[in-house]
Protein backbone atom coordinates (compact mmCIF):
# COMPACT_ATOMS: atom_id res chain seq x y z
CA UNK A 1 0.00 0.00 0.00
CA UNK A 2 1.14 3.50 -0.68
CA UNK A 3 2.58 5.18 2.35
CA UNK A 4 2.73 1.98 4.35
CA UNK A 5 5.68 1.96 6.69
CA UNK A 6 8.86 0.09 6.00
CA UNK A 7 8.33 -0.20 2.27
CA UNK A 8 10.43 1.27 -0.42
CA UNK A 9 8.75 3.34 -3.05
CA UNK A 10 9.18 1.36 -6.24
CA UNK A 11 8.91 2.58 -9.83
CA UNK A 12 5.45 1.01 -10.03
CA UNK A 13 4.20 3.12 -7.15
CA UNK A 14 5.65 6.26 -8.68
CA UNK A 15 3.95 5.48 -11.99
CA UNK A 16 0.59 4.95 -10.25
CA UNK A 17 0.99 8.20 -8.33
CA UNK A 18 1.90 10.05 -11.53
CA UNK A 19 -1.15 8.73 -13.37
CA UNK A 20 -3.42 9.53 -10.42
CA UNK A 21 -2.02 13.06 -10.21
CA UNK A 22 -2.52 13.54 -13.95
CA UNK A 23 -6.13 12.34 -13.67
CA UNK A 24 -6.75 14.74 -10.78
CA UNK A 25 -5.44 17.56 -12.97
CA UNK A 26 -7.68 16.33 -15.80
CA UNK A 27 -10.65 16.51 -13.43
CA UNK A 28 -10.02 19.91 -11.90
CA UNK A 29 -8.29 21.82 -14.73
CA UNK A 30 -11.34 22.44 -16.96
CA UNK A 31 -13.34 23.78 -14.03
CA UNK A 32 -10.43 25.94 -12.85
CA UNK A 33 -9.72 27.24 -16.36
CA UNK A 34 -13.33 28.28 -16.90
CA UNK A 35 -13.31 30.23 -13.65
CA UNK A 36 -10.04 31.93 -14.60
CA UNK A 37 -11.02 32.86 -18.16
CA UNK A 38 -14.34 34.20 -16.91
CA UNK A 39 -12.31 37.11 -15.49
CA UNK A 40 -10.65 37.72 -18.84
CA UNK A 41 -10.52 41.21 -20.25
CA UNK A 42 -9.95 39.96 -23.80
CA UNK A 43 -12.61 39.72 -26.50
CA UNK A 44 -12.29 35.99 -26.81
CA UNK A 45 -11.20 33.29 -24.41
CA UNK A 46 -7.47 32.84 -24.16
CA UNK A 47 -5.66 31.18 -21.33
CA UNK A 48 -4.09 32.66 -19.37
CA UNK A 49 -6.11 35.84 -19.91
CA UNK A 50 -3.93 38.78 -21.04
CA UNK A 51 -5.62 41.09 -18.55
CA UNK A 52 -8.31 40.69 -15.94
CA UNK A 53 -11.68 42.36 -15.87
CA UNK A 54 -15.23 41.80 -14.74
CA UNK A 55 -16.73 42.62 -18.14
CA UNK A 56 -18.30 39.19 -18.69
CA UNK A 57 -19.85 39.32 -15.25
CA UNK A 58 -21.12 42.82 -16.04
CA UNK A 59 -22.62 41.43 -19.23
CA UNK A 60 -24.14 38.48 -17.35
CA UNK A 61 -25.68 40.39 -14.47
CA UNK A 62 -26.46 43.41 -16.65
CA UNK A 63 -28.57 41.60 -19.23
CA UNK A 64 -32.26 41.47 -18.29
CA UNK A 65 -32.74 38.02 -19.91
CA UNK A 66 -29.89 36.51 -17.89
CA UNK A 67 -31.14 38.14 -14.71
CA UNK A 68 -34.62 36.83 -15.33
CA UNK A 69 -33.29 33.33 -15.84
CA UNK A 70 -31.43 33.49 -12.50
CA UNK A 71 -34.77 34.30 -10.87
CA UNK A 72 -36.47 31.41 -12.70
CA UNK A 73 -33.72 28.97 -11.73
CA UNK A 74 -33.87 30.04 -8.09
CA UNK A 75 -37.66 29.73 -8.07
CA UNK A 76 -37.65 26.27 -9.62
CA UNK A 77 -34.82 25.07 -7.38
CA UNK A 78 -36.42 26.48 -4.22
CA UNK A 79 -39.75 24.80 -4.92
CA UNK A 80 -37.92 21.58 -5.76
CA UNK A 81 -35.98 21.82 -2.51
CA UNK A 82 -39.13 22.23 -0.42
CA UNK A 83 -41.10 19.49 -2.19
CA UNK A 84 -38.29 16.96 -2.35
CA UNK A 85 -37.19 17.51 1.25
CA UNK A 86 -40.69 17.25 2.72
CA UNK A 87 -41.63 14.20 0.65
CA UNK A 88 -38.22 12.62 1.09
CA UNK A 89 -38.08 13.17 4.87
CA UNK A 90 -41.49 11.58 5.36
CA UNK A 91 -40.64 8.66 3.12
CA UNK A 92 -37.24 8.16 4.78
CA UNK A 93 -38.80 8.04 8.26
CA UNK A 94 -41.16 5.34 7.05
CA UNK A 95 -38.39 3.43 5.31
CA UNK A 96 -35.98 3.44 8.24
CA UNK A 97 -38.41 2.97 11.11
CA UNK A 98 -41.40 1.24 9.62
CA UNK A 99 -41.73 -2.51 9.48
CA UNK A 100 -43.74 -3.53 6.49
CA UNK A 101 -43.50 -5.89 3.61
CA UNK A 102 -42.17 -4.72 0.26
CA UNK A 103 -39.81 -2.18 1.81
CA UNK A 104 -37.06 -3.06 -0.64
CA UNK A 105 -39.42 -2.55 -3.54
CA UNK A 106 -40.55 0.84 -2.21
CA UNK A 107 -36.93 1.87 -1.81
CA UNK A 108 -36.15 0.80 -5.36
CA UNK A 109 -39.13 2.79 -6.67
CA UNK A 110 -37.98 5.89 -4.79
CA UNK A 111 -34.49 5.60 -6.28
CA UNK A 112 -35.65 4.70 -9.79
CA UNK A 113 -35.69 8.26 -11.21
CA UNK A 114 -31.92 8.13 -10.83
CA UNK A 115 -31.73 5.13 -13.13
CA UNK A 116 -34.02 6.16 -15.96
CA UNK A 117 -32.18 8.37 -18.46
CA UNK A 118 -33.27 11.95 -17.82
CA UNK A 119 -34.10 12.47 -21.49
CA UNK A 120 -36.84 9.84 -21.12
CA UNK A 121 -38.27 11.37 -17.94
CA UNK A 122 -38.12 14.76 -19.66
CA UNK A 123 -40.05 13.76 -22.78
CA UNK A 124 -42.58 11.84 -20.68
CA UNK A 125 -43.24 15.00 -18.66
CA UNK A 126 -43.28 17.06 -21.84
CA UNK A 127 -46.03 14.87 -23.35
CA UNK A 128 -47.94 15.12 -20.06
CA UNK A 129 -47.65 18.88 -19.63
CA UNK A 130 -48.38 19.64 -23.28
CA UNK A 131 -51.63 17.77 -22.80
CA UNK A 132 -52.29 19.78 -19.63
CA UNK A 133 -51.24 22.98 -21.46
CA UNK A 134 -48.84 23.65 -18.59
CA UNK A 135 -45.48 23.99 -20.33
CA UNK A 136 -43.59 27.14 -19.45
CA UNK A 137 -44.75 26.94 -15.86
CA UNK A 138 -42.34 27.14 -12.94
CA UNK A 139 -44.42 24.61 -11.04
CA UNK A 140 -44.25 22.05 -13.85
CA UNK A 141 -40.45 22.30 -13.98
CA UNK A 142 -40.28 22.05 -10.18
CA UNK A 143 -42.40 18.88 -10.21
CA UNK A 144 -40.05 17.33 -12.76
CA UNK A 145 -37.05 18.27 -10.66
CA UNK A 146 -38.71 17.00 -7.50
CA UNK A 147 -38.84 13.58 -9.15
CA UNK A 148 -35.12 13.78 -9.92
CA UNK A 149 -34.14 15.16 -6.49
CA UNK A 150 -36.20 12.71 -4.44
CA UNK A 151 -33.66 9.85 -4.69
CA UNK A 152 -30.86 12.14 -3.54
CA UNK A 153 -32.88 13.32 -0.55
CA UNK A 154 -33.95 9.79 0.39
CA UNK A 155 -30.39 8.46 0.19
CA UNK A 156 -28.99 11.23 2.40
CA UNK A 157 -31.78 11.27 4.99
CA UNK A 158 -32.07 7.48 5.36
CA UNK A 159 -28.29 7.39 5.93
CA UNK A 160 -28.68 10.09 8.60
CA UNK A 161 -31.57 8.28 10.27
CA UNK A 162 -29.68 5.01 10.31
CA UNK A 163 -26.92 6.73 12.23
CA UNK A 164 -29.41 8.15 14.71
CA UNK A 165 -29.67 6.29 17.99
CA UNK A 166 -33.35 5.66 18.62
CA UNK A 167 -32.59 5.12 22.31
CA UNK A 168 -31.95 8.85 22.72
CA UNK A 169 -35.53 9.49 21.78
CA UNK A 170 -36.80 6.67 23.97
CA UNK A 171 -34.78 8.11 26.85
CA UNK A 172 -36.49 11.47 26.38
CA UNK A 173 -39.87 9.74 26.33
CA UNK A 174 -39.10 7.74 29.46
CA UNK A 175 -38.03 10.93 31.23
CA UNK A 176 -41.49 12.27 30.69
CA UNK A 177 -41.18 14.20 27.43
CA UNK A 178 -44.21 14.12 25.20
CA UNK A 179 -43.67 12.68 21.75
CA UNK A 180 -43.79 16.12 20.25
CA UNK A 181 -41.24 17.44 22.73
CA UNK A 182 -38.95 14.47 22.18
CA UNK A 183 -39.20 15.03 18.48
CA UNK A 184 -38.59 18.76 18.67
CA UNK A 185 -35.88 18.73 21.32
CA UNK A 186 -34.05 15.47 20.54
CA UNK A 187 -34.70 13.94 17.14
CA UNK A 188 -34.97 16.93 14.83
CA UNK A 189 -31.91 18.75 16.17
CA UNK A 190 -29.89 15.56 15.77
CA UNK A 191 -30.97 14.78 12.22
CA UNK A 192 -31.21 18.45 11.16
CA UNK A 193 -27.73 18.59 9.57
CA UNK A 194 -28.59 15.63 7.36
CA UNK A 195 -31.94 17.10 6.41
CA UNK A 196 -30.47 20.51 5.60
CA UNK A 197 -27.71 18.87 3.60
CA UNK A 198 -30.32 16.86 1.68
CA UNK A 199 -32.26 20.05 1.00
CA UNK A 200 -29.14 21.76 -0.34
CA UNK A 201 -28.41 18.87 -2.69
CA UNK A 202 -32.02 18.92 -3.85
CA UNK A 203 -31.63 22.61 -4.65
CA UNK A 204 -28.41 21.92 -6.53
CA UNK A 205 -29.92 19.00 -8.45
CA UNK A 206 -32.54 21.35 -9.82
CA UNK A 207 -30.29 24.37 -10.29
CA UNK A 208 -27.82 22.38 -12.42
CA UNK A 209 -30.27 20.35 -14.46
CA UNK A 210 -30.94 21.13 -18.11
CA UNK A 211 -33.17 18.52 -19.73
CA UNK A 212 -36.43 18.95 -17.79
CA UNK A 213 -36.54 22.74 -18.28
CA UNK A 214 -35.27 22.33 -21.85
CA UNK A 215 -38.52 20.58 -22.71
CA UNK A 216 -40.82 22.38 -20.27
CA UNK A 217 -39.49 25.95 -20.53
CA UNK A 218 -41.45 28.62 -22.35
CA UNK A 219 -40.11 31.47 -24.43
CA UNK A 220 -40.17 33.83 -21.45
CA UNK A 221 -39.59 31.37 -18.64
CA UNK A 222 -36.12 29.88 -19.08
CA UNK A 223 -33.75 28.59 -16.46
CA UNK A 224 -30.06 29.51 -16.49
CA UNK A 225 -29.10 26.12 -17.89
CA UNK A 226 -31.59 26.43 -20.76
CA UNK A 227 -30.26 29.86 -21.64
CA UNK A 228 -26.70 28.49 -21.57
CA UNK A 229 -27.78 25.66 -23.85
CA UNK A 230 -29.46 28.01 -26.32
CA UNK A 231 -26.46 30.29 -26.56
CA UNK A 232 -24.02 27.36 -26.89
CA UNK A 233 -25.93 26.14 -29.93
CA UNK A 234 -25.10 29.44 -31.60
CA UNK A 235 -21.54 30.24 -30.54
CA UNK A 236 -19.07 29.98 -27.68
CA UNK A 237 -19.91 33.32 -26.07
CA UNK A 238 -17.47 34.34 -23.29
CA UNK A 239 -20.42 35.46 -21.15
CA UNK A 240 -21.12 31.76 -20.66
CA UNK A 241 -17.81 31.50 -18.80
CA UNK A 242 -19.15 33.96 -16.24
CA UNK A 243 -22.48 32.11 -16.06
CA UNK A 244 -20.62 28.82 -15.64
CA UNK A 245 -18.44 30.23 -12.87
CA UNK A 246 -21.61 31.38 -11.14
CA UNK A 247 -23.00 27.83 -11.34
CA UNK A 248 -19.68 26.42 -10.11
CA UNK A 249 -19.77 28.86 -7.19
CA UNK A 250 -23.24 27.59 -6.24
CA UNK A 251 -21.91 24.01 -6.32
CA UNK A 252 -18.96 25.00 -4.12
CA UNK A 253 -21.29 26.74 -1.68
CA UNK A 254 -23.46 23.62 -1.36
CA UNK A 255 -20.41 21.36 -0.97
CA UNK A 256 -18.87 23.66 1.62
CA UNK A 257 -22.09 24.01 3.60
CA UNK A 258 -22.64 20.26 3.67
CA UNK A 259 -19.05 19.70 4.81
CA UNK A 260 -19.56 22.19 7.66
CA UNK A 261 -22.81 20.48 8.61
CA UNK A 262 -21.08 17.13 8.64
CA UNK A 263 -18.29 18.42 10.84
CA UNK A 264 -20.88 19.76 13.28
CA UNK A 265 -22.55 16.36 13.44
CA UNK A 266 -19.27 14.58 14.07
CA UNK A 267 -18.49 16.62 17.19
CA UNK B 1 -43.70 17.74 7.32
CA UNK B 2 -46.48 17.78 9.85
CA UNK B 3 -45.42 17.39 13.46
CA UNK B 4 -48.12 14.85 14.31
CA UNK B 5 -46.83 12.62 11.55
CA UNK B 6 -43.32 12.51 12.90
CA UNK B 7 -44.66 12.05 16.41
CA UNK B 8 -46.32 8.89 15.26
CA UNK B 9 -43.12 7.58 13.87
CA UNK B 10 -41.21 7.89 17.10
CA UNK B 11 -43.43 5.37 18.84
CA UNK B 12 -41.35 2.74 20.63
CA UNK B 13 -40.62 -0.07 18.23
CA UNK B 14 -42.24 -2.70 20.41
CA UNK B 15 -45.52 -0.93 19.84
CA UNK B 16 -45.17 -1.36 16.12
CA UNK B 17 -48.34 -3.10 15.11
CA UNK B 18 -50.67 -3.05 12.20
CA UNK B 19 -51.89 0.37 13.25
CA UNK B 20 -48.37 1.74 13.10
CA UNK B 21 -47.72 0.09 9.77
CA UNK B 22 -50.64 2.00 8.35
CA UNK B 23 -49.21 5.26 9.66
CA UNK B 24 -45.89 4.52 8.03
CA UNK B 25 -47.57 3.85 4.75
CA UNK B 26 -49.27 7.20 5.15
CA UNK B 27 -45.85 8.83 5.42
CA UNK B 28 -44.78 7.13 2.21
CA UNK B 29 -47.90 8.09 0.34
CA UNK B 30 -47.02 11.69 -0.65
CA UNK B 31 -43.70 10.65 -2.18
CA UNK B 32 -45.18 7.64 -3.93
CA UNK B 33 -48.14 9.63 -5.30
CA UNK B 34 -45.79 12.31 -6.62
CA UNK B 35 -43.71 9.67 -8.37
CA UNK B 36 -46.84 8.00 -9.69
CA UNK B 37 -48.14 11.25 -11.21
CA UNK B 38 -44.92 12.78 -12.52
CA UNK B 39 -42.75 9.76 -13.22
CA UNK B 40 -44.56 6.45 -13.58
CA UNK B 41 -47.57 7.87 -15.41
CA UNK B 42 -45.44 9.76 -17.97
CA UNK B 43 -43.36 6.62 -18.54
CA UNK B 44 -46.50 4.58 -19.11
CA UNK B 45 -47.60 7.30 -21.52
CA UNK B 46 -44.38 6.79 -23.48
CA UNK B 47 -44.89 3.04 -23.50
CA UNK B 48 -48.45 3.47 -24.74
CA UNK B 49 -47.45 5.91 -27.48
CA UNK B 50 -44.85 3.45 -28.70
CA UNK B 51 -47.40 0.71 -29.34
CA UNK B 52 -50.59 2.64 -30.04
CA UNK B 53 -51.38 4.40 -33.27
CA UNK B 54 -55.10 4.18 -33.91
CA UNK B 55 -54.93 0.61 -32.68
CA UNK B 56 -52.19 -1.43 -31.05
CA UNK B 57 -49.27 -2.06 -33.34
CA UNK B 58 -45.60 -2.85 -33.21
CA UNK B 59 -45.11 -0.99 -36.48
CA UNK B 60 -42.71 1.60 -35.12
CA UNK B 61 -40.54 -1.08 -33.51
CA UNK B 62 -40.41 -2.89 -36.82
CA UNK B 63 -39.43 0.40 -38.44
CA UNK B 64 -36.51 0.87 -36.01
CA UNK B 65 -35.21 -2.64 -36.55
CA UNK B 66 -35.49 -2.45 -40.33
CA UNK B 67 -34.07 1.03 -40.90
CA UNK B 68 -30.31 1.06 -41.24
CA UNK B 69 -29.94 4.67 -40.03
CA UNK B 70 -31.51 3.84 -36.69
CA UNK B 71 -29.49 0.68 -36.31
CA UNK B 72 -26.40 2.74 -37.06
CA UNK B 73 -27.33 5.22 -34.33
CA UNK B 74 -27.82 2.39 -31.85
CA UNK B 75 -24.52 0.85 -32.90
CA UNK B 76 -22.72 4.17 -32.59
CA UNK B 77 -24.26 4.70 -29.16
CA UNK B 78 -22.93 1.33 -27.99
CA UNK B 79 -19.51 1.97 -29.52
CA UNK B 80 -19.22 5.41 -27.91
CA UNK B 81 -20.39 4.04 -24.56
CA UNK B 82 -17.82 1.25 -24.76
CA UNK B 83 -14.97 3.63 -25.56
CA UNK B 84 -15.97 6.04 -22.78
CA UNK B 85 -16.18 3.15 -20.32
CA UNK B 86 -12.75 1.80 -21.20
CA UNK B 87 -11.05 5.19 -21.00
CA UNK B 88 -12.82 5.94 -17.71
CA UNK B 89 -11.67 2.62 -16.25
CA UNK B 90 -8.08 3.16 -17.37
CA UNK B 91 -7.99 6.66 -15.87
CA UNK B 92 -10.18 5.93 -12.89
CA UNK B 93 -8.52 2.81 -11.49
CA UNK B 94 -5.14 4.35 -10.56
CA UNK B 95 -6.82 7.42 -9.07
CA UNK B 96 -9.30 5.34 -7.06
CA UNK B 97 -6.42 3.17 -5.84
CA UNK B 98 -4.55 6.21 -4.58
CA UNK B 99 -7.69 7.72 -3.02
CA UNK B 100 -8.44 4.51 -1.19
CA UNK B 101 -4.94 3.81 0.06
CA UNK B 102 -3.44 7.19 1.04
CA UNK B 103 -3.81 8.47 4.57
CA UNK B 104 -7.53 9.06 5.21
CA UNK B 105 -7.15 12.80 5.77
CA UNK B 106 -5.34 13.30 2.47
CA UNK B 107 -7.88 11.02 0.82
CA UNK B 108 -10.71 13.25 2.00
CA UNK B 109 -9.03 16.30 0.49
CA UNK B 110 -8.35 14.58 -2.82
CA UNK B 111 -11.86 13.22 -3.09
CA UNK B 112 -13.14 16.82 -3.17
CA UNK B 113 -11.34 17.21 -6.49
CA UNK B 114 -13.42 14.31 -7.79
CA UNK B 115 -16.67 15.44 -6.19
CA UNK B 116 -16.53 19.09 -7.27
CA UNK B 117 -16.77 18.33 -11.00
CA UNK B 118 -19.18 15.47 -10.18
CA UNK B 119 -21.62 17.99 -8.71
CA UNK B 120 -21.06 20.69 -11.32
CA UNK B 121 -23.74 21.05 -13.96
CA UNK B 122 -23.14 18.79 -16.96
CA UNK B 123 -23.67 21.68 -19.32
CA UNK B 124 -20.97 23.69 -17.53
CA UNK B 125 -18.52 20.79 -17.75
CA UNK B 126 -19.31 20.32 -21.42
CA UNK B 127 -18.87 24.04 -22.08
CA UNK B 128 -15.49 23.90 -20.34
CA UNK B 129 -14.31 21.28 -22.84
CA UNK B 130 -15.71 23.28 -25.74
CA UNK B 131 -13.55 26.19 -24.60
CA UNK B 132 -10.54 23.91 -24.25
CA UNK B 133 -10.92 21.98 -27.50
CA UNK B 134 -12.43 24.59 -29.81
CA UNK B 135 -10.75 25.75 -33.00
CA UNK B 136 -9.31 28.76 -31.20
CA UNK B 137 -9.49 26.95 -27.91
CA UNK B 138 -6.90 26.76 -25.18
CA UNK B 139 -5.44 23.41 -26.30
CA UNK B 140 -5.03 24.55 -29.90
CA UNK B 141 -3.44 27.84 -28.79
CA UNK B 142 -0.79 25.85 -26.94
CA UNK B 143 -0.28 23.28 -29.68
CA UNK B 144 0.35 26.04 -32.19
CA UNK B 145 2.48 28.02 -29.74
CA UNK B 146 4.86 25.15 -29.06
CA UNK B 147 4.97 24.32 -32.74
CA UNK B 148 3.41 20.85 -32.60
CA UNK B 149 1.01 21.86 -35.34
CA UNK B 150 0.86 24.71 -37.84
CA UNK B 151 -2.89 25.04 -38.09
CA UNK B 152 -5.37 24.43 -35.28
CA UNK B 153 -6.44 20.79 -35.05
CA UNK B 154 -10.03 19.75 -35.28
CA UNK B 155 -10.57 18.50 -31.74
CA UNK B 156 -14.24 19.33 -31.40
CA UNK B 157 -17.36 18.29 -33.29
CA UNK B 158 -16.13 14.75 -33.88
CA UNK B 159 -16.26 11.46 -32.05
CA UNK B 160 -12.98 12.03 -30.23
CA UNK B 161 -14.41 15.21 -28.76
CA UNK B 162 -17.51 13.36 -27.64
CA UNK B 163 -15.46 10.62 -25.97
CA UNK B 164 -13.26 13.16 -24.14
CA UNK B 165 -16.26 15.16 -22.94
CA UNK B 166 -18.31 12.15 -21.87
CA UNK B 167 -15.35 10.53 -20.13
CA UNK B 168 -14.82 13.75 -18.22
CA UNK B 169 -18.45 13.87 -17.12
CA UNK B 170 -18.65 10.19 -16.17
CA UNK B 171 -15.20 9.62 -14.67
CA UNK B 172 -16.30 10.59 -11.12
CA UNK B 173 -18.90 7.78 -11.18
CA UNK B 174 -16.15 5.31 -11.99
CA UNK B 175 -13.71 6.68 -9.42
CA UNK B 176 -16.24 6.87 -6.60
CA UNK B 177 -17.54 3.35 -7.29
CA UNK B 178 -14.04 1.87 -7.42
CA UNK B 179 -12.83 3.78 -4.37
CA UNK B 180 -15.80 2.68 -2.27
CA UNK B 181 -14.99 -0.98 -3.00
CA UNK B 182 -11.24 -0.50 -2.54
CA UNK B 183 -11.72 1.16 0.85
CA UNK B 184 -13.38 -2.04 1.98
CA UNK B 185 -10.33 -4.16 1.10
CA UNK B 186 -8.44 -5.15 4.24
CA UNK B 187 -4.88 -3.76 3.86
CA UNK B 188 -3.55 -6.57 6.04
CA UNK B 189 -4.32 -9.01 3.22
CA UNK B 190 -1.87 -7.18 0.96
CA UNK B 191 0.65 -6.99 3.81
CA UNK B 192 0.22 -10.71 4.37
CA UNK B 193 1.05 -11.32 0.72
CA UNK B 194 4.18 -9.18 1.11
CA UNK B 195 5.28 -11.03 4.22
CA UNK B 196 4.85 -14.29 2.37
CA UNK B 197 7.36 -13.06 -0.19
CA UNK B 198 5.17 -11.58 -2.88
CA UNK B 199 6.56 -8.59 -4.76
CA UNK B 200 4.49 -5.40 -4.87
CA UNK B 201 3.23 -6.25 -8.32
CA UNK B 202 2.38 -9.84 -7.37
CA UNK B 203 0.58 -8.71 -4.24
CA UNK B 204 -1.41 -6.23 -6.29
CA UNK B 205 -2.23 -8.62 -9.11
CA UNK B 206 -3.01 -11.68 -7.03
CA UNK B 207 -4.65 -10.06 -4.00
CA UNK B 208 -5.76 -6.45 -4.45
CA UNK B 209 -6.91 -6.61 -8.07
CA UNK B 210 -9.19 -9.65 -7.61
CA UNK B 211 -10.66 -8.10 -4.48
CA UNK B 212 -11.41 -4.89 -6.36
CA UNK B 213 -13.17 -6.79 -9.17
CA UNK B 214 -16.69 -5.95 -7.92
CA UNK B 215 -15.75 -2.28 -8.16
CA UNK B 216 -14.45 -2.74 -11.69
CA UNK B 217 -17.62 -4.54 -12.72
CA UNK B 218 -19.86 -2.04 -10.97
CA UNK B 219 -18.08 1.07 -12.21
CA UNK B 220 -17.83 -0.24 -15.75
CA UNK B 221 -21.49 -1.16 -15.86
CA UNK B 222 -22.58 2.14 -14.32
CA UNK B 223 -20.56 4.29 -16.72
CA UNK B 224 -21.68 2.19 -19.69
CA UNK B 225 -25.36 2.46 -18.80
CA UNK B 226 -25.17 6.19 -18.13
CA UNK B 227 -23.33 6.67 -21.44
CA UNK B 228 -26.14 4.98 -23.36
CA UNK B 229 -28.63 7.67 -22.32
CA UNK B 230 -26.30 10.64 -22.69
CA UNK B 231 -27.60 13.69 -24.46
CA UNK B 232 -26.03 17.04 -23.56
CA UNK B 233 -22.36 16.29 -24.18
CA UNK B 234 -22.68 14.45 -27.52
CA UNK B 235 -25.22 17.00 -28.74
CA UNK B 236 -22.83 19.89 -28.10
CA UNK B 237 -19.47 18.26 -28.79
CA UNK B 238 -20.32 15.83 -31.59
CA UNK B 239 -20.29 16.37 -35.32
CA UNK B 240 -23.31 15.96 -37.60
CA UNK B 241 -22.77 12.19 -37.82
CA UNK B 242 -22.19 11.59 -34.08
CA UNK B 243 -25.84 10.98 -33.28
CA UNK B 244 -26.64 8.96 -30.17
CA UNK B 245 -30.02 7.46 -29.22
CA UNK B 246 -30.94 10.24 -26.79
CA UNK B 247 -30.25 12.88 -29.45
CA UNK B 248 -32.43 11.02 -31.91
CA UNK B 249 -35.22 10.98 -29.34
CA UNK B 250 -34.91 14.73 -28.82
CA UNK B 251 -34.97 15.40 -32.55
CA UNK B 252 -38.07 13.29 -33.06
CA UNK B 253 -39.82 15.23 -30.30
CA UNK B 254 -38.64 18.75 -31.10
CA UNK B 255 -38.27 18.80 -34.86
CA UNK B 256 -39.88 15.82 -36.54
CA UNK B 257 -42.75 15.92 -34.04
CA UNK B 258 -43.03 12.17 -34.39
CA UNK B 259 -43.94 11.41 -30.80
CA UNK B 260 -44.78 7.77 -31.28
CA UNK B 261 -41.43 7.13 -32.88
CA UNK B 262 -39.62 9.10 -30.17
CA UNK B 263 -41.49 6.97 -27.63
CA UNK B 264 -40.39 3.77 -29.34
CA UNK B 265 -36.76 4.82 -29.18
CA UNK B 266 -37.22 5.86 -25.56
CA UNK B 267 -38.64 2.45 -24.66
CA UNK B 268 -35.70 0.72 -26.37
CA UNK B 269 -33.24 2.92 -24.46
CA UNK B 270 -35.12 2.36 -21.22
CA UNK B 271 -35.10 -1.42 -21.59
CA UNK B 272 -31.37 -1.46 -22.34
CA UNK B 273 -30.75 0.74 -19.30
CA UNK B 274 -32.91 -1.35 -16.99
CA UNK B 275 -31.17 -4.56 -18.02
CA UNK B 276 -27.87 -2.92 -17.15
CA UNK B 277 -29.10 -1.72 -13.79
CA UNK B 278 -30.46 -5.07 -12.75
CA UNK B 279 -26.97 -6.43 -13.33
CA UNK B 280 -25.45 -3.45 -11.51
CA UNK B 281 -27.73 -3.86 -8.52
CA UNK B 282 -26.59 -7.41 -8.08
CA UNK B 283 -23.07 -6.07 -7.70
CA UNK B 284 -23.57 -3.04 -5.53
CA UNK B 285 -25.94 -0.43 -4.30
CA UNK B 286 -26.24 2.93 -5.96
CA UNK B 287 -26.22 4.90 -2.74
CA UNK B 288 -22.60 3.95 -2.12
CA UNK B 289 -21.72 6.73 -4.54
CA UNK B 290 -23.08 9.19 -2.03
CA UNK B 291 -21.01 7.98 0.87
CA UNK B 292 -19.74 10.99 2.69
CA UNK B 293 -21.97 13.53 0.98
CA UNK B 294 -24.72 13.58 3.57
Amino acid sequence: MIGAEGQRTGPGTIAVLAVAAAVLVFLIAPVAIIVIVSFSGADYLTFPPPRLSLRWYARFFGTPEWRRSIVVSVQVASLTMVFATVLGLAASLALVRGRFRGKGAVYAVLLSPMIVPTIITAIGLYFLFVKLKATGSILAMAMGHTVLALPVVVIIITATLQGFDLRLELAALSLGASRLTALRRVTLPLIAPGVVSAALFAFLTSFDELLIPLFLAGVEVQTLTVRVWNSLLLEVDPTIAAVSSFLIAVTCAVLGASALLRRRTDV
Amino acid sequence: MKAEEIAVVVAPTEAADRHDTRRYLLLLLPALLTLAAFFVYPLLGILLRSVYKSGYTLESYRQVVSTSVYLMVIGLTFRTAAMVTLVALALGYPLAYVLATVRPRLGRVLVVIVVLPFLTSIIVRTYAWMVLLGRNGVVNQYLVAIGLTDAPLRLLYNQAGVVVGMTYVLLPFMVLTLASVMRGIDPSLVRAAHSLGASRWQAFRRVFLPLSAPGIAGGTLLVFILSLGFFITPALMGGPSDVMIAMLIEREVEFTLNWSFASTLAVILLVLTLIGFVAYYRLMRLERLFEGLG
